[in-house]
């Protein structure tokens, strides 16, 4: 089944050409972040961008263009925008802990104490790098 | 007129959706450690999935979205896997 861009009104294609490009522009922003911010702990924050606003903005583009193109409410995309954002905060979470847990097995960096113990972590055998 | 400016926001969407791509795996190659590379690789496949989803807008087929259904649910298992790896040493225990 195919939609041609022609067949939609211009003010649906100009709120579609919006949320796109709104999307992709802050996907890109998070990915600049990313390459540039200098350590592991401020890195983590910047590709959320792409997984919050980013995923928004074409979702709501996608589930626009398919509804108005097909004369019918089309909102199987809001699928992957809510399997994105519930999962996202759980992977980047896990990541930030297996990070902290590896720093302080190494005693590299100035990362905080574990809560509630005074003395360090034990060194056990973790992989480096 | 409303095809040339879908279009035209669909392309402009891919080249940055593609240069995102680019970025991230000039950090999964290059990053410090491992934990950069495996965020490197999440957000590779977020972006290609945009990717896909972009240009299913841009053909109008709706075949796309199922293709970037899969690369979210088997990107999060993965990336769940490999900071399980990071943790432990080992995936299943």
């Amino acid at each position: 089944m195919m939609h041609s861009a022609a067949d939609i009104p211009l003010w649906a294609a100009v709120v579609v050409a919006f949320f796109l490009l709104v999307g992709a522009s802050l996907t890109l922003i998070g990915a600049i972040g990313f390459l540039r911010l200098p350590t592991f702990y401020e890195r983590i924050h910047a590709p959320t961008l792409g997984t919050s606003w980013g995923i928004g903005g074409i979702m709501l583009a996608s589930m626009i263009f398919f509804s108005i193109a097909s004369s019918r409410p089309v909102l199987h995309e809001i699928l992957i925008g809510i399997f994105v954002t519930v999962t996202t905060p759980v992977t980047f979470m896990l990541l930030a802990r297996a990070a902290l847990h590896r720093d302080r097995a190494e005693r590299n960096g100035n990362v905080p104490e574990k809560q509630g113990s005074s003395e360090e972590a034990e060194p056990d055998s973790v992989p480096s790098a | 007129m409303s095809a040339i400016i879908v279009l035209t926001a669909v392309s402009l969407a891919q080249f940055m959706l593609a240069a995102a791509m680019a970025i991230a795996s000039i950090r999964m190659f290059r990053g410090p450690r491992a934990q950069d590379r495996i965020i490197g690789l999440d957000t590779l496949y977020i972006n290609a999935m945009l990717l896909l989803v972009t240009f299913g807008i841009g053909t109008g087929r709706v075949i796309y979205f199922e293709a970037a259904l899969v690369i979210g649910m088997l990107g999060f298992v993965a990336t769940v896997a490999l900071a399980k790896f990071l943790m432990r040493g080992e995936v299943i225990e």
